[in-house]
This record gives C-alpha cells, structure tokens and sequence, in this order.
C-alpha cells in the first residue's frame, strides 16, 4: 500500500514538476539567447547587467541595416524549401519502390543509406570543396540545395519508408486492377493515403536543411549564403560580439522555432512514428 | 468472355515451390472455387492469375490471350479482397468510380454505371460516405461494386466473406451466388470454408501443398472423392475414416463413410459405442461416438429429435452402399 501511495504522490506532483524543470531546461538557452540579443554588446559581457539592464534594439537595427540579413534568410528559405522538394520528389518513389515491391536487398540498401550518415562530413570536406569549385559552383544556390538534399535524403527515405509500410498492400494492389499505373498509384493513391507521414517528413526535412551549418558556412561565401554564414561572419578577430551574435542567431532560429511550435503535432507524430504498431 | 486456362504454371519464393506445375482450365461463365487448408497455395494459384505474383514458369493465358507478361491492370479481371482494399480517402462514389475514371470513361457514363451497382447492392443511401463510416458487410459491398462497374472479363474473390460474421456470410454467398447467375461472368473464388465451396461452385478446385487434389462439381466431390485428402476435407461434418481390421473387410486400407450414412440406434447395430457429445442443433443432432474400433471418435448425423446423451451405448450400422473404400496409399478404389 505504501509503495502504491508513493508512486500515486510521485505521478500527481512529481511528474509534472520533472516534466516543467527538463522543458525549461531546454527553453532556458533559447530564452537567454533572445534576453542577451537586447542588450549592447558591452552591457552583454558585464556581470552587474546579467539580469538588470536598458533594452535596445540596436543589435536588430543593426543586423539588417548593415549585415543585409533578409538577403541571407531569402537564401535559407530557396535552399531549404527546394532541397525538401527535391528530397521528396526523389524519395518518395524511392521509398515506394522498396515499401512495396521489398527485394532480398532492400534492408542492405536501406541500412546502407544509413550508414552514409554515419560518415564525418570532414573526411570529404576536401573532395567536396575541390568539386564544386573545379565545376564551378562553389557558392551557388543549386550546389547547396544539391548538398542540403544529398544529406537528408536517408532520413527521408527512411521516414516515408516506414510511414509507407504502414499502408496495407491490398490498397495499392487494388489500385492495380483497377487499372492504374505504377506513377497512379503514387499520385491517386499513396501521396493522399500517406499525407501526413509526407508532410511530418517534408518539415523534418526543412528543419535539418535550415539549421544545416557544416557545408552552408564552408561551401558559400556571399551569393548563396544562408542564415549560418550570417550567425558564423559575426565573429571577429577581437572577440565575440554578444549581444550582436545573439540578436542575428535569435533571427536565424526565431523562423524554425515559430514554424516547429505551430507544427509541434506533426514533428511528434514524424518522431515517434511507428515506433508502436 | 473469360476463359481462362494455366498451363504448367510453376510459383517458387527463393527455393521453396509453392505451386508444383499445375495445368487447370476455367470455361467462360464458371463459377469455380478454389478450396484448401491454410497455406495451401490457393490465394497464390488467385494472384497468378491476378498478375499480382510472377509466375515462375508456365503460363495464364485468358480468351486464348497469352497474358503471362501481362501487368494486372491490363488483363481485364476485378479482383474482390479479403480486407475490402477500399481507398480510405474517397468517398464510396468516388471508389466505385475509381476504375472508370482510371479507364477515362464519360462522367455521365460513370454515373449511370455507379446508379445501378448502388442500387444493385444497396448502396445508394451510402454513396457519399467513406469506408470508414461503413459496416463490414456494406464494405464488402462496395467492394464489389467497386468490381461490378469495370465489366470484367472474370471476377476473382480472395476469400471476400472470411471478416465478417456468420449471419451476414450467409446472406452475402447468397447475394455473390445470385451475381453470377444475372451475369453470366467467369468467377474465381478463394475459401477455405467448404461450405461457401459447396453451396456456391459450377466446380470446385480442391488443393493441398499448390498441388490439385480433384477437380469437379460439388456432389461428384461428395460422392466420389479421388482420395482420402478431399473426402475428409468435402462435407460437413467430416467423413468418418476407419482403418485396421473393418477395412480389411472390405479389402480396403481405410473405408470412409460420411456421418449422414450411419444409421444410429440404441438397441442393435455392427458397431458399439459409447456417446461423448451430443450436438442439437434442431433440425440434426451431431453425436460424437468414442469406442468405435479403427475410429475414435465417429461421427454420425441424426434426426433432430433423437434423444441420446453423453455416457449412452449406442449400435451403429453404416450403409454399405455409400462407403468410400481407400488403398494404402490414399486412393479411391472404385
């Protein structure tokens, strides 16, 4: 009885009181990420204003009168709404394929897309730079979709995979005597059937390319660089800027936070997928 | 038209043969059902000739078509499945349309054609709900309708009655049975339940392990079973098969007599035994009867109003002239 009535104490209050200190824990760099971009760099490094201090908004005037921001945020929205477009067009009859028409092969193939992702991206920094340099699209928008896409395409295909795997195969069997063809059944039957799986992907996806950081600050340097490169060209020789960091890295995560807290069903549903039958 | 003929039709996955080469001719206008046990390749023998599964050799040749090569959609037959496959998105209008709008049919001439299969089936009142709003037996219906519009060559069904419950399985054979007879078309139809078998085939298709046991119409399987395979699995209940010294008599290894062929009494008879379970089921009573020699327990149909219980000793005597006689191999001997 004892252990009954602990455990019942425990869920009532200390469940939840766990449940708020773990979110806050989580919120709390976010938060001081945006508190620290109101104030000046200098007050930003002082300890007497670590929580008292005179709000400004110099940091944001700053950041798009002199560091053109918009231009960079324009060009994380082409990259990332493109390489997910893209990502999707090649994954989707990808996953298809190996969902329903499933080979002796296709959990190698599958786990073998895996394992690209188990690569560190700087044992082929230097193939990599060499390349699109050498073909001349070094800092060009179709090179970082192209990467942006070619990084996330396992995760796509394993996520659209295992959402597909989940329609029964009669369904799409039916469609074929009914008289469809291979790209009908993609269109009448699978993308309608699998919308949400598709869309909890298609934002996963947009999310990864977004806060991609690694080739965006390697691969560009002015025409086709993103909100990474923004956050990345506000360090300086003498030091870093707080107050200005924080205020450009607010602007860059702010759109994905927004996007994610107004999707927040779909991304969960998108994690935990399939993880119970 | 739909005649439809397998000539040495072979299935293997990876090193396991399922169909061993299998020769079967199906006549335009048949109503032939293939029956089985689980696993015994029938739902496969269906999608071969569906075009669902690639046959490993051999060949479906449909009106005199060679369509081995041929994808599903362009053989001309409609397909009835166990779990309905309705499309889960659309409407019951728009999945009875399906198929002709695939097919570029005139709206006008899908509408006329989606009236008359709802109103053949009952579905009008239903048109604008999804399967989902829909009880098994109207998805069923849909279902088939979803079949009916496209005016098959032949109608395949994969075991369509097996997720619904007995009462509505019943009406349902009926309303399948009285289809075929308004419409003349080729059927094939997969069970495992010899009693849809019996009561629905022109011929029935008995297998066991992908290979054909017999085939024939309903009461040449009843009455002359070709082994001991299809006179156990035909009829219901079971036939009795006895073995040993009885068989001997008859210069048989194994002699089968069907439950409805042995006289029961309680005073004198060949056999004696001794009552376990007594079924009534009103119009016949089910006795099960232990101690009878070479068949423990034996089976035997009586009258509603026999008045038996559990423990009774009861005399049994089989009518000579309906038993099935068996060599050591399992084969009728005539």
């Amino acid at each position: 009885m004892a252990i009954v009535a602990s455990e019942t104490r425990f869920g009532k209050i200390g469940r939840p009181v766990l449940a708020w200190v773990v979110a806050l824990l989580f919120f709390f760099p976010i938060f001081w990420l945006v508190f620290t971009s109101f104030k000046t760099d200098a007050d930003a490094v002082k300890p007497e204003f670590l929580i008292f201090f005179t709000p400004t908004l110099d940091n944001y005037l700053n950041m798009t009168e002199n560091y053109d921001y918009w231009r960079f945020a324009t060009n994380s929205v082409i990259t990332s709404v493109f390489a997910t477009v893209f990502a999707l067009a090649v994954g989707i009859p990808c996953a298809y394929a190996m969902a329903f028409n499933p080979t002796r092969a296709t959990k190698d193939v599958l786990m073998w897309m895996l394992s690209t992702k188990m690569l560190p991206a700087a044992a082929v920094l230097y193939p990599m730079t060499f390349l699109t340099k050498s073909l001349g699209l070094f800092d060009t928008h179709f090179m970082v979709i192209v990467v942006l896409m070619l990084i996330n395409l396992p995760i796509v295909i394993w996520m659209l995979f295992t959402y597909f795997k989940e329609i029964p195969k009669e369904i799409i069997e039916a469609g074929q005597m009914d008289g469809v063809n291979t790209w009908g059944e993609i269109k009448e039957i699978l993308i309608p059937l699998a919308w949400g799986g598709i869309a909890s992907t298609a934002l996963l996806c947009f999310i990864f390319c977004w806060n991609e950081a690694y080739w965006t600050v390697r691969l560009t340097t002015t025409e086709a660089a993103t909100l990474s490169k923004l956050i990345e060209g506000n360090r300086a020789p003498e030091g870093l800027f707080f107050g200005r960091l924080s205020a450009v890295s607010a602007a860059a995560v702010g759109p994905i936070v927004v996007l994610g807290w107004f999707c927040q069903k779909q991304l969960v549903q998108g994690l935990t997928f399939g993880a119970v039958k | 038209m739909g005649r439809i003929v397998l000539e040495s039709v072979t299935k293997s996955f990876g090193e396991t043969q399922v169909i061993p080469p299998l020769d079967l001719t199906i006549e335009d206008g048949e109503f032939a059902v293939f029956v089985g046990p689980s696993g015994c390749g029938k739902s496969t023998l269906l999608r071969l000739i569906a075009g669902l599964e690639d046959t490993t050799s051999g060949k479906v040749v449909i009106d005199g078509d060679d369509v081995t090569q041929v994808s599903p959609s362009k053989r001309g037959l409609a397909m009835v499945f166990q779990t309905y496959a309705l499309y889960p998105h659309m409407t019951v209008r728009k999945n009875i349309a399906f198929p002709m709008r695939m097919a570029g049919m005139s709206e006008q001439e899908q509408e006329a054609k989606i009236k008359a299969a709802a109103e053949s089936l009952n579905l009008t009142d239903y048109l604008d709900r999804k399967p989902g709003q829909l009880s098994g037996g109207q998805r069923q219906r849909v279902a088939i309708g979803r079949a009916i519009v496209r005016d098959p060559s032949a109608f395949l069904f994969d075991e369509p009655l097996s997720n619904l419950d007995a009462a509505l399985r019943v009406g349902m054979r009926l309303e399948i049975t009285e289809m075929h007879k308004r419409m003349g078309t080729t059927m094939i139809y997969v069970t495992h339940d010899q009693v849809e078998a019996m009561t629905m085939a022109d011929k029935i298709v008995v297998l066991q392990a992908g290979v054909i046991e017999q085939v024939g119409s309903p009461l040449d399987l009843y009455h002359k079973p070709q082994n001991k395979f299809v006179a156990g699995f035909i009829g219901c209940p079971k036939m009795n098969l006895i073995e040993g010294a009885e068989a001997a008599k008859h210069d048989a290894h194994t002699i089968g007599i069907r439950p409805e062929h042995v006289e029961v009494s309680t005073t004198d008879g060949l056999w004696q035994g001794t009552v376990g379970v007594a079924e009534h089921l009103g119009s016949d009573t089910f006795i099960h009867i232990h101690g009878v020699p070479g068949c423990d327990p034996m089976t035997v149909r009586a009258a509603g109003d026999v008045a038996v219980k559990h423990g009774d000793t009861v005399y049994l005597t089989p009518n000579d002239s309906l038993l099935h006689k068996f060599d050591d191999k399992g084969l009728r001997i005539e």
